[in-house]
């Protein structure tokens, strides 16, 4: 029998597909497991935590970790609604600035013709292997040098920069037909109102990926307050779980540790679910050429 | 647009194709992050690897000889680090870059309801970050039997005491790895997954015609070469996660140097040197090598998958 060719994004689901769901099964079970794990861990009352052998699964769900977690951070002196707020204020300045930058630079990069736009994109190009741990000792001393430590600053100029960003919404601005940016300009509009009117409407679906990207680094990010955070009342959310993550040994402590994990995991998760489209709209331009 | 003043259209469109006043304007929020934040740390950590510097006096110069050391005295690199590395990397870098272009081209394959369901069981590890999950393989792998991997294994009979996974130096850095590989269905993975349902059908079916016979000739001679610049992202971003995680191993112990060494990765030796001991100058020395190394990655990458104009 002649071979057909397989069926690359099929529109209905069909039995050949069952063998290939079997396939990949176990490492879906495997990346799963430790998920779901969490999840139960966190919900699992004191009795459950010390149940020798342990169960998997929780059978009496209740709060307890999380009213836990509330009372440790009590006794340690800073609320955890500090640790919130700072998590918020740093995460939300970070992604909308990043959003920003991306946008514009993207944009230009894009669509503006000047003198050494192809060597700026070959250094974006080569700056998405970047990573950050590699300069951590002198990115501190940068930060040093700039007085920024114990500053707000510190945690979100230095995630700022993200040459994944700019390189994909760079990659959907490509997309964007020279065309209907020229109408405008014969219109008599300038790039600031095209940047406005013509390329944020619409690459939406770039943004929104920008966004969970930016997201994802600045939300767990340990280091910013690990390094240049002297003082507890300036550091953030992540640092704090962290903190309870590996200073608690006990079983006890493991509960309350897991419900942190949980409140961390979370929003990253809902995040992706609602801009799932979107993500992989934007990774259908995303490859380097 | 009411902003707009009237002036002659040859003129607006010839004053953009030369040197654009805008495009400054535009970049320059970003640039200047990007030299601050990332060029200059790298152009100090390159400086500083040529010098002695404890972080209080000011560096002295001392040529080669970070370098040099790296490479003659110090063993704890040469005989742990290094190979520790390299074979996290294998794995890590190379294999998970492979399984992630086999996930993507079975879920490929899938209708998309359970192709989008499979494909956030994949990708859902790697949001949080290795390091942020540690707690969570630290409770699996426990020392006695309460942890949950001892329990299981001593259930099936096939170990009778407990193992203490976290301080086995046998056991460490394959640990290390699994949890890194777990992590590691990230934003490459789902660029090939998108690379792969973005190829245009008619090539399928005409390779088909052409006399390719199964699935494996389809994979080399259709679907890679269709989907070269997704691949090649996808290798950018697997060196990226791979080295970015290298602190898994200290976060599950909880001590850096990892116990004798033996997940001790080229992250945590700069982490090592540069804030516990405040040897700037060799710790920059290591990073630069690195820096290396990742270059080195991403230019075999880039060989192998750049498109030929």
């Amino acid at each position: 029998m002649a071979y057909k060719g397989s069926n690359i994004n099929p529109r209905k689901f069909e039995r050949g597909q069952i063998k290939l769901i079997v396939a990949v099964a176990p490492l879906a079970l495997f990346m799963l497991l430790p998920i779901i794990y969490i999840f139960c861990h966190a919900f699992k009352p004191m009795e459950e935590l010390f149940a020798f052998p342990p169960k998997f699964f929780v059978r009496n769900p209740t709060l307890d970790n999380f009213r836990g977690l509330m009372k440790a951070s009590q006794t340690s002196g800073i609320p955890l609604s500090r640790y919130a707020f700072n998590s918020l204020v740093v995460t939300a300045a970070d992604v909308i600035c990043s959003i920003l930058l991306s946008s514009m630079a993207g944009y230009a990069l894009s669509k503006l013709r000047f003198k050494g736009k192809n060597t700026l994109l070959e250094i974006n190009n080569a700056a998405l292997m970047f990573v950050p741990v590699a300069v951590m000792i002198p990115r501190y001393l940068v930060i040093d040098a700039l007085g920024m430590t114990n500053n707000y600053l510190a945690h979100i100029l230095p995630l700022l920069a993200m040459p994944v960003n700019l390189f994909l919404v760079k990659q959907f601005i490509d997309q964007i037909p020279d065309a209907l940016i020229d109408a405008a300009y014969m219109d008599g509009a300038t790039e600031y109102v095209v940047y406005r009117k013509i390329i944020i409407p619409m690459i939406k679906p770039a943004i929104a990926t920008s966004a969970i990207l930016a997201f994802q680094q600045v939300w767990t990010n340990v280091e910013s307050s690990n390094l240049y955070m002297n003082e507890d009342g300036l550091r953030t959310l992540a640092f704090y779980m962290n903190t309870l993550a590996s200073a608690n040994n006990t079983v006890a402590g493991q509960g309350i540790a897991a419900a942190a994990t949980l409140i961390m995991f979370i929003p990253n998760l809902v995040v992706f679910i609602f801009c799932q489209k979107s993500i992989m709209n934007t990774m259908a331009h995303s490859g380097i050429k | 647009m009411s902003k707009a003043e009237p002036k002659g259209k040859k003129n607006q469109i010839s004053k953009r194709e030369a040197s654009n006043p805008a495009a400054l304007v535009f970049l320059a929020p970003y640039l200047i992050l990007f030299v601050v934040f990332i060029i200059v740390p790298m152009v100090i950590a390159i400086g500083l690897s040529f010098t002695n510097f404890n972080t209080i006096e000011f560096p002295t110069f001392a040529g080669f000889l970070n370098y040099i050391n790296l490479i003659t005295q110090d063993e704890i690199f040469m005989q742990n680090v290094l190979p520790n590395t390299v074979v996290y990397v294998i794995i890590v870098g190379i294999g998970g870059y492979l399984l992630s272009f086999l996930l993507a081209w079975v879920l490929a394959q899938l209708s998309s309801v359970p192709r989008t369901i499979l494909a956030l069981i994949f990708y859902s590890p790697s949001m949080t970050s290795g390091v942020a999950m540690a707690v969570l393989w630290k409770i699996i792998f426990t020392g006695d039997q309460t942890g949950y991997l001892n329990s299981i294994l001593m259930n099936l009979g096939i170990i009778n005491e407990p193992i203490i996974w976290l301080t086995n130096t046998t056991y460490l850095l394959p640990i290390v790895i699994i949890v890194a590989l777990w992590s590691s269905m990230g934003v490459g993975f789902l660029s090939m997954l998108a690379g792969i349902l973005n190829a245009d059908e008619e090539l399928y079916e005409a390779g088909a015609i052409d006399g390719i016979k199964n699935r494996f000739q389809e994979m080399i001679y259709i679907t890679i070469p269709t989907m070269k610049p997704q691949m090649l992202f996808g290798a950018v971003m697997a060196v990226v996660n791979t080295f970015s995680n290298g602190a898994i191993g200290v976060s599950l112990t909880g001590a850096n140097p990892t116990p004798g060494y033996a997940a001790q990765l080229i992250v945590n030796h700069i982490e090592d040197y540069g804030f516990i001991r405040y040897e700037m100058g060799y710790a920059a020395a290591v990073s630069v090598v690195l820096l290396a190394i990742i270059w080195l990655f991403s230019t075999m990458a880039k060989k192998l998958f750049a498109e030929k104009d």
